[in-house]
């Protein structure tokens, strides 16, 4: 019994992960109905930014926050120079280019750090944990991961729903022409996009590489992780994005609770379920 | 329209209406075709002139073009763009190992199998991913591929995660391999070789041929109605769902030959091999995209050039991935239309014409224009 | 001089010509009417006014200022605002939302804001809160009349105001855009609806099949003119 909840205490906290993970593509594709395809590998290359400025000599909060915003500035760059010139009717071209940049970050992270698994060191904080009582425990670092997933998303929901530029966003979103007459320039709304995107993909890279062993070669899985997360949440907003990631969590715990082979096997099949039993997700949007 | 409307037929005169014809055929076209047959016969005749590597060679690109050409008609035709297709060529290979070395099947006959068997999974796969939407029916399908390849590490029977080999009787068992062995005089090996290529040859061949007519039928003219506007597609009466569904599977089914002959080939497997999103689809999105999509001589132009990349800079690694990865990028962003787009634009010539022409004589005054 | 002003302005879709060299001017304070039958033309004149739609060079000219060049978010700063047709209010903003996302990229001074568009159209005050698409189609194109206002144009493009409403509505409609105008903003009003046009524009185009086929004083045009203009018969 015990062990059931611990399973699930764990997979609840696994699903703050996720979350993170899912936050950037939920917003990159609730307001530019792309899908980008190297997300899980930014999210790697995030992490090993951070692991290369500490190399460097930089204390973990300090890497922590300037890798944030380099990251945002890579992607403000990216959709500037890339993306916003293959926008259209068309979702082959933008989808493709994003593919080709998977495998570039991929590869490229290959050369970089060589295929070695790393991890962040992050201390004391590695071990630290917080008793519950009747011999159940949580350790702190998940606990502070889906802390951050839900600061995230509240830091988000207040700039898109109490500023005038998240106002901007969300027109952008609901029809990018009529938004354009508002005096919305909309590439420079998608460029902030990726922007923010890309910084969340820092945040949850470094949860990454303070949960657990990381290399170059893990991108394509968070980035299914994540697409499970946002698809299982159903759009509708980021609270339906969390907790489409604590059903991931939760799905792969379970499984390896039951036998350790099926956990990543249990997430995608609780995805699959819930896509032929809710197809929209289990929060959709109100107006599609 | 009925595909033997290819001759020109007056359809109106008049002042407003100059004579004017649809036509599917075009100069380049039969030419092509009338080259078609003896290029092929030079194709099977081959194993008697060539050496084994280059056979191996052509083995490879054979079962490369046939995939892209698969990808192109589920992306470039009706609008599915799949980054899953490994799914089907695992599939198609685990399946080939299973009727042979669990069932004791022909090799040859089991190709087939597990074709049927890509499609049957095709079918439930095609109900879920479905429901998911442009981009996001993308990655579904690479979901479909992983809990695949997942399962399959999971038969202890086939090696689990580590994977098996083929054991050398069984492929030396192949229906035709003695017919092989004693019309070139060659030993076991080298008749497998022949036999492989002569395999991936039909496979080829036959894909095209299934390609080509699927286009020009009525299901072809649905297609590029899907392609355009669905909406649009459903007001003319076509089923949308129907046709989509009918040409995943089919995809499948031949893509599941093609794995599964591809690793009759390799005869070891393992699920990382048989699921690997670089080998089966990437490289294989590559050509389609360098060569042009949506045209049917697109990825005969990109697995040449793909070839000659790999020949030539395959030893780089990771660099060379990344190389293919920036290409992709800068297609797509100075070329979408690839390489075949560009020449034909410039020269307007088509060797596959699968989109009716409204022929329109010069003498009316009027430029010609293609009916898309 | 003319404030608004096009040149043979021509716009495409692909490779499907929808507009062929229209010649129009609006003069300050100006209500012009644009009329003809479905399929005319007449959106598309106002989106390639608007930016929405690439336009050949110096075809369109602001204060005798080229702004065929200018992106739609360059425009509307201007003082060039459309009203759409269909009104394509923003489907997850509540009104008062949308009316604030009208005054985003606000560079003009003026009498437009959320206090005066309440006090044009009061109902609005009420249901600021709800969210757009639960308001009734009369409501719906007062947000999107006041929501073009806030940016506080000179010029105000109205693409079909009257579109599906009740004649009730529509009066109160006209009404409102009789104060807009009392202001000194000027005017391009496309209607399928004559009367209403007729009423209150001091001038009309007529287009057909994306050329002008007409162009007068409401007063001089007889009805039969207009029926020609519209049909071609
Ligand atoms: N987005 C579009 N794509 C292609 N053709 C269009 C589009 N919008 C309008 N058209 C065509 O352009 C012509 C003019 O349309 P429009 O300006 O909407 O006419 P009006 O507003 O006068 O009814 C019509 O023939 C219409 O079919
Ligand atoms: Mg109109």
């Amino acid at each position: 019994m015990l062990g059931w909840i611990d399973t699930l205490l764990q997979g609840i906290l696994l699903g703050g992960l996720y979350s993170l993970y899912a936050t950037g593509l939920s917003v990159i594709f609730g307001i530019m109905r792309l899908v980008n395809l190297a997300h899980g590998d930014l999210i790697v290359l995030g992490a090993f930014l951070i692991l290369a400025a500490t190399a460097a000599g930089a204390p973990l909060i300090l890497a922590f926050a300037v890798v944030v915003p380099l990251m945002f500035f890579i992607g403000y760059a990216l959709q500037s120079a890339l993306l916003n010139r293959a926008l259209g009717r068309n979702i082959l071209p933008p989808l493709l280019i994003t593919f080709g940049l998977s495998i570039i970050v991929q590869n490229g992270l290959l050369e970089t750090f060589s295929a070695d698994t790393r991890r962040l060191d992050i201390g004391p904080l590695q071990s630290a944990s917080l008793p519950l009582g009747s011999g159940l425990a949580v350790g702190l670092m998940p606990l502070i991961c889906l802390g951050a997933a839900i600061g995230v998303i509240v830091l988000l929901n207040s700039v898109f729903y109490r500023t005038p530029l998240g106002r901007a966003f969300r027109a952008t979103s609901d029809d990018v022409e009529i938004a354009q007459l508002m005096g919305i320039n909309n590439r420079s709304i998608y460029a902030l996009t990726m922007g923010i995107a890309l910084a969340v993909c820092a945040i949850a890279g470094f949860f990454l590489g303070a949960r657990a062993n990381f290399d170059p070669s893990i991108g394509p899985a968070r980035l299914l992780y994540a697409f499970e997360a946002v698809i299982i949440g159903g759009l509708g907003s980021l609270w339906g994005t969390l907790a489409g990631g604590i059903v991931v969590g939760l799905a792969q715990t379970i499984g390896a609770h039951i036998d350790p082979e099926w956990q990543i096997l249990s997430g995608h099949v609780a995805f699959l379920i819930v896509l032929v039993i809710r197809p929209r997700g289990l929060f959709p949007r109100a107006v599609d | 329209m009925r595909p033997e409307a290819n001759k020109p037929a007056a359809l109106g005169e008049g002042r407003h209406s100059p004579r004017f014809a649809v036509a599917t055929a075009t100069r380049a076209s039969i030419i092509a075709a009338l080259a078609v047959i003896p290029a092929v016969l030079i194709l099977i005749a081959l194993p008697a002139f060539a050496d084994r590597a280059l056979l191996q060679e052509l083995f490879y690109v054979f079962t490369m073009l046939t995939l892209a050409q698969l990808w192109n008609l589920l992306a470039g035709s009706a609008g599915l763009i799949s980054v899953g297709q490994q799914a089907f060529v695992g599939m198609g290979a685990y399946a080939l190992f299973a009727f042979t070395i669990i069932a004791g099947l022909d090799p040859v006959l089991s190709i087939v199998l597990a074709g049927i068997v890509a499609g049957a999974l095709a079918v439930p796969a095609a109900l879920i991913v479905f429901r998911l939407r442009g981009a996001y029916f993308a990655i579904g399908t690479w979901v479909v591929a992983e809990v695949c390849r997942l399962v399959l590490a999971q038969v202890k029977h086939l090696g689990g995660g580590t994977g098996t080999s083929l054991p050398p009787d069984i492929a030396g068992s192949m229906i035709g391999l003695d017919f092989v062995r004693h019309l070139f005089r060659v030993r076991g090996p080298a008749a497998r070789d022949i036999l492989s290529y002569w395999l991936a040859l039909v496979l080829v061949v036959g894909t095209f041929i299934l390609v080509y007519r699927l286009l020009r039928s009525r299901h072809g003219l649905a297609l590029s109605a899907v392609g355009d506007s669905e909406p649009a597609a459903e007001s003319t009466g076509v089923d949308v769902f129907r046709t989509k569904f009918l040409i995943y599977v089919v995809t499948a089914i031949v893509t599941g030959m093609v794995g599964a002959l591809l690793f009759l080939q390799k005869a070891r497997i393992s699920p990382d091999a048989a699921f690997s999103l670089i080998d089966w689809t990437a490289y294989v999105i590559f050509i389609v995209v360098i060569g042009g999509i949506g045209t049917m001589e697109g990825p005969i132009i990109g697995v040449v050039i793909f070839y000659l990349l790999q020949y030539y800079l395959a030893a780089l690694g990771s660099w060379y991935l990344i190389l293919l990865g920036a290409l992709a990028i800068l297609l797509m962003l100075f070329a979408p239309s690839g390489v075949w787009g560009v020449i034909s634009h410039y020269f307007d010539i088509s060797l596959f014409p699968v989109r009716r022409r409204l022929v329109v004589p010069e003498r009316a005054g009027l430029r010609k224009e293609s009916l898309r | 001089m003319a404030v608004l002003e096009t040149r043979e302005l021509t716009a495409f879709y692909g490779d499907f010509q929808a507009l062929f060299d229209i010649t129009f001017t609006l003069d300050e304070g100006e209500t012009v009417a644009v009329i003809g039958a479905n399929g005319a033309g007449k959106s598309t004149f106002l989106k390639a006014i608007a930016g929405l739609l690439p336009r050949p060079a110096a075809a369109v000219r602001l204060d005798g200022r080229d702004i065929g060049t200018l992106p739609a978010y360059e425009i509307v700063k201007l003082g060039v605002a459309l009203v759409p047709e269909g009104r394509r209010l923003f489907s997850s903003l509540s009104v008062e939302e949308n009316l604030l996302v009208g005054a985003y990229g606000r560079r003009r001074g003026g009498a437009w804001s959320l206090a005066t568009v309440y006090q044009l159209f009061p109902m609005l005050r009420e249901r600021r809160h709800s969210p757009s698409m639960a308001l009734s189609g009369g409501q719906q194109q007062m947000v999107a009349i006041g929501r073009a206002l806030m940016s506080n144009p000179r010029i105000l493009l109205c693409d079909e105001l009257s579109l599906g409403l009740a004649p009730i509505v529509i009066r109160d409609i006209y009404a409102a855009l009789a104060d807009i105008k009392a202001r000194g903003t000027s005017v391009v009003l496309v209607e399928q609806d004559l009367a209403h046009a007729m009423a209150v524009a001091d001038r009309a185009y007529c287009f057909m099949e994306g050329r002008v086929s007409l162009t007068g004083r409401p007063q001089e045009l007889t009805r039969d003119a207009i029926h020609a203009a519209y049909f071609g018969l």
